[in-house]
């Protein structure tokens, strides 16, 4: 009983409750369908509230601890082991956060097949929270690859024109990356006899003859990860996606699954291989560096507005990268804090975009221009996300980003000199945000309203300004005052570059 | 015969005499009631499961001088045997007469082949297993032909006619060589006649390996591995669906268990010469069989070349059985192999976990398919199962998790299937083939996604022919994918309990 009425327990599989009441039902209660959704997400959230509550701030380890025997063949045993700590609790809550806020900007996206649609959300749900609770190797694979199933329905069903070819292409690009990740997950279990996390965790690779197989392990983990960020050269898949997935469907790719790849190097490869991680350090900060660069040049170009916030994604998710591996308190801290803002920012700009597009059916960007005179509510608070997006201080974005450059300068991955010069790079990609971010609002808000039809849009409901205005409050508050953000993660990360500095100084 | 023989053959016994009161039943029987055969033969399954309860539990009871055993990993066998056979009677009962072909003589063959299965998974000499594998195939070579006068179905009873007594002949040679290399052709008696001091008069070591490698031949027809597959996806496309079904899943199963007794209870100490074969015609058939089905365009035909396929997965398992190094113990009673418990317990699991799923989708199949009378290729396209999701959407669910399961995502039967097999082989020393494994996964991944897409997100009106058997089964082939994914352990559990006898 305990495992089953356990606070993690609970917020992962509450979803399924909604999943069962929603089969009850029939597909034409529309609205009653959406509210049942709506108040499964909120339960869920409430339900990682009282995680939050349960958290210790000053316990750098894992805690709430749920964990049972799950499948036991000979030697080798699986467990159900579920476990939070400073690393994974923002995440947890930004995706309980960023459910309802999706199922709300769903209102008026989704409108037909709605149960479907709300059954496959929420099963979606299950696997993300599951995915960042499961402390047990081969159960966060379970969870990884199964947030795949509800996600190519999701684009395949609901997505634009091309989105059975964009559904497939996001799953075979995750799945090629995930099946390397499940051989060196499976060979990781032979070996030590167990796929617990703190377990593998004391296996020291650098002394043992695993010595030699411990980097062909980081790379198949990096891989499956570097897909699902995505890491350049392998982001290919996304813009793809995010086009054609409906606007629910963008804002959890973007805000939740993306991070999966993030939190995945900063739990797997940096948590398991230290050594091989402070040694892969350059490349991969080179890898996010020119992820920054690439995104945002390539968002500029873009005359589609939703392929122009995915390209941004590319960039947003490089200063993570890059972040992850300074390999530093200040530079992991950041990157976390990043995921966190750009799932709160980039989730808002897929809303709005969203909005838009239910409104005119495209979102070419010449097709707009001047909406401020027709829209001003909807063009006020784009500004504030924009703002966000591009790291303006006082804002989120900000506060992540130039934590991330902090830590990056002093880190040392590569020399002292390469790091900063990779800093300085990395810098340009702030500027270049702010270039594309205003000359966007520039092309869809400012001047004269350019095309006929425009002039008789309809300003926001209060609906969709419902939907946008919790993703705003944390925005601000994120950006005024990150300090309790930062306390609750930092017990954990420092315990994480201990590991990291001791991988280091053992290298030297 | 004692009361323990009798025991012993009551089950293959049980479905024999059920096969007898239906041929006589079907001759009083008017045409309008041709269905009570197969109700008939469902009671003849149930009966044969009844008779397993009379099995000793835990212990492993021989019969007929050694040539029968009665034992746990016999016993999990005919249990799928008996689900595949049972699932095959309920949609037979829809799908024969549809399609015109409701003779009696179906369900009478149909039992009749099962009770060779039985017989061959407690062979205990090679004689037996030759006889079994002749009362299991020689039925089916007719059920092949079912559907005559429709050529295909023609065509697959002669091909697989020809090619399985092609196999027997090879594998009748095999069993020969070995018998003139030891004098022997019951499996412990080959083993122990290469132990000790007798081995230097009885043993010839240079005839053995080539008696060894014609049995593996012989019975890698059966199980289609590549390169002896040629047959299956012919056969497979030309029986009538619900035969195919039973093919794939039980006939597998029974080639399976063959190669399991015989290799590791007669031939542990030739474990360093055919674990290495049987580990590249693995990586072979992965790679032909997912190749191959890539490209087809008729979901019969890919599932034929998924059902060899998924032999490949299984032999993946096969090598990790013995230990090359440690085949066997010397006891007071002889040599003795010594078995991985955990890669059998695998091979066990994924033939029940992927029997379950496969019956599941040829039941889906099956209610798609229609008379080639009726055009548009008889149903078996791709493209018969457009828009299946809004017109059936149970029935599409229920056909997404199947093509999961085969693929191998989790939270699938399927999934723990793949995982142990894995583990058994990379904790073997297999690295290579399990790397092989996953990367051809993800190609199969590709072919059964195209289902899913056409069923979901292609739009179109499919005629879907869905009887209560096929809706039943389906139901319970999907509960039991889907909680055997979820909650595997009772199931391994009861695999390694089979195994229990072997383990020492």
């Amino acid at each position: 009983m305990d495992i089953l009425l356990s606070t993690l327990t609970l917020v992962t599989f509450a979803p399924l409750a909604g999943v069962v009441i929603l089969l009850l039902m029939r597909d034409d209660q529309r609205d009653a369908i959406r509210w049942v959704a709506l108040a499964t997400a909120l339960v869920t959230f409430a339900l990682s509230l009282v995680l939050l509550v349960q958290f210790r701030a000053t316990e750098p380890g894992l805690q709430l601890i749920t964990r049972a025997p799950w499948i036991a063949a000979g030697g080798l045993r699986v467990d159900y082991f579920l476990a939070v700590d400073g690393i994974s609790i923002w995440l947890v809550l930004l995706t309980t956060f960023l459910v309802p806020v999706s199922i709300g900007a769903a209102w008026g996206a989704i409108t037909e097949r709605v149960r479907a649609f709300m059954v496959w959300f929420l099963l979606l749900e299950v696997g993300m929270v599951g995915a960042f609770l499961a402390m047990d190797l081969l159960l966060f694979y379970i969870f990884f690859e199964f947030t795949l199933l509800p996600m190519i329905f999701l684009i395949g069903q609901w997505g634009g024109a091309r989105r059975v070819y964009a559904a497939l292409k996001f799953f075979l690009f995750t799945f090629a990356g995930s099946i390397f990740m499940l051989i060196a997950i499976l060979y990781l279990g032979v070996t030590a006899g167990t796929f617990a996390f703190p377990d593998l965790q004391q296996i020291d690779f650098g002394a043992t003859e695993a010595a030699r197989i411990a980097p062909w392990l980081f790379a198949a983990f990096a891989i499956a990860f570097a897909i699902k960020v995505p890491v350049w050269p392998l982001h290919t898949w996304l813009p793809d996606a995010h086009v054609e997935a409906p606007t629910p469907g963008s804002v959890i790719l973007a805000g939740v699954l993306l991070k999966l790849g993030t939190y995945g190097f900063l739990r797997f490869n940096l948590g398991l291989f230290p050594e091989v991680a402070t040694q892969a350090a350059p490349l991969f900060g080179v890898l996010g560096v020119i992820g920054i660069l690439y995104g945002a040049i390539t968002a500029f170009a873009q005359s589609d507005a939703k392929k122009l916030v995915a390209y941004s994604s590319v960039s947003h998710l490089g200063f993570v990268l890059l972040g992850i591996f300074a390999l530093n308190d200040l530079g992991i801290q950041g990157a976390i804090l990043q995921m966190v803002n750009h799932g709160l920012s980039t989730g808002a700009l897929f809303v709005l975009v969203g909005y838009i597009y239910e409104r005119r059916h495209t979102r070419e960007l010449s097709q707009f221009g001047g909406l401020w005179k027709v829209m001003p509510i909807y063009a006020a608070l784009s500004m504030i996300v924009f703002f966000s997006s591009a790291g303006l201080p006082g804002l989120n974005g900000f506060v992540g980003e130039f934590t991330i450059l902090l830590g990056a300068w002093g880190s040392g991955i590569g020399g002292v000199i390469f790091s900063q010069a990779l800093t300085a790079v990395a810098a340009v990609g702030v500027i270049l945000a702010a270039v594309y971010m205003l000359w966007l609002y520039r092309r869809m808000f400012q001047g004269e309203v350019t095309v006929a039809e425009n002039k008789g849009l309809a300003d926001l409901s209060g609906r969709e300004i419902a939907v946008l205005v919790p993703l705003l409050i944390f925005i601000f508050l994120i950006g005024l005052y990150p300090k309790p953000f930062f306390d609750l993660m930092t017990p954990s990360v420092q315990l994480l570059a201990q590991g990291l500095d001791a991988a280091a100084v053992a290298l030297r | 015969m004692t009361p323990n023989e009798f025991i012993v053959l009551l089950p293959a016994l049980t479905l024999a005499a059920a096969a007898l009161v239906v041929l006589l039943v079907d001759l009083v029987l008017p045409p309008e009631r041709k269905h009570l055969n197969g109700w008939l033969t469902l009671i003849g399954f149930a009966a044969a499961a009844l008779a397993l309860t009379t099995w000793p539990a835990g212990g492993s009871l021989p019969a007929f001088s050694g040539m029968l055993v009665a034992d746990g990993l016999a016993a999990f066998l005919i249990l799928i045997f008996l689900i595949a056979g049972a699932v095959v009677t309920v949609l037979a009962l829809g799908y024969l007469p549809r399609f015109g072909l409701e003779r009696g003589e179906a369900y009478v063959l149909l039992l009749l082949s099962a009770s060779g299965m039985v017989l061959m998974a407690q062979a205990q000499d090679l004689i037996m297993v030759f006889l079994a594998l002749e009362l299991l195939s020689i039925p089916l070579y007719v059920l092949a032909g079912l559907a005559r006068p429709r050529l295909a179905s023609e065509e697959a009873a002669l091909k697989y006619f020809l090619l399985g007594a092609f196999a027997s002949g090879i594998l009748v040679y095999g069993i020969a060589l070995v018998f003139g290399a030891t004098g022997r052709t019951h499996f412990a008696g080959i083993l122990a006649v290469q132990v000790g001091p007798q081995a230097q008069v009885l043993f010839d070591p240079l005839l053995m390996p080539f008696g060894v490698a014609l049995v593996l031949a012989g019975l890698g027809f059966k199980i289609a591995a590549a390169p002896f597959h040629m047959w299956t996806p012919d056969v497979y496309e030309g029986a009538p669906s619900v035969i195919t079904a039973f093919m794939s899943v039980a006939v597998k199963a029974a080639g399976f268990v063959a190669l399991l007794r015989v290799f590791v209870e007669a031939f542990p100490l030739q474990a360093p010469l055919w674990t290495g074969a049987v580990a590249v015609l693995a990586g072979l058939t992965l790679i032909v069989a997912n190749f191959a089905a890539l490209v087809q365009s008729n979901v019969k035909r890919m599932l034929a070349y998924s059902s060899i396929a998924h032999a490949g997965y299984l032999l993946i398992a096969v090598p990790a059985t013995v230990n090359p190094f440690s085949p066997a113990v010397l006891t007071d009673a002889g040599p003795v192999p010594l078995l991985n418990a955990e890669a059998l317990g695998a091979i066990l699991f994924y033939l029940l976990s992927y029997g379950l799923t496969t019956l599941g989708a040829w039941a889906v199949v099956m209610t798609i398919e229609r008379r080639e009378a009726d055009g548009e290729a008889g149903g078996l396209t791709f493209d018969a199962y457009r828009g299946l999701w809004s017109r059936r959407p149970g029935l599409a669910l229920g056909m997404a998790l199947f093509m999961f399961s085969l693929a191998g995502l989790p939270p699938t039967a399927g999934f723990v299937g793949k995982y142990l097999v894995f583990s058994a082989a990379i904790e073997a020393g297999l690295l290579w083939l399990a790397v092989l494994g996953v990367i051809t996964s993800l190609v199969s991944a590709t072919y059964y996604l195209r289902v899913v897409v056409m069923m979901f997100m292609r739009p179109g009106e499919p005629t879907v022919a869905e009887g209560w058997g096929a809706r039943l089964s389906v139901v319970l082939m999907a509960a039991a994918t889907l909680l055997i994914g979820l909650f595997p352990y009772p199931v391994i559990q009861l695999a390694q309990r089979s195994l229990a006898v072997f383990v020492r």
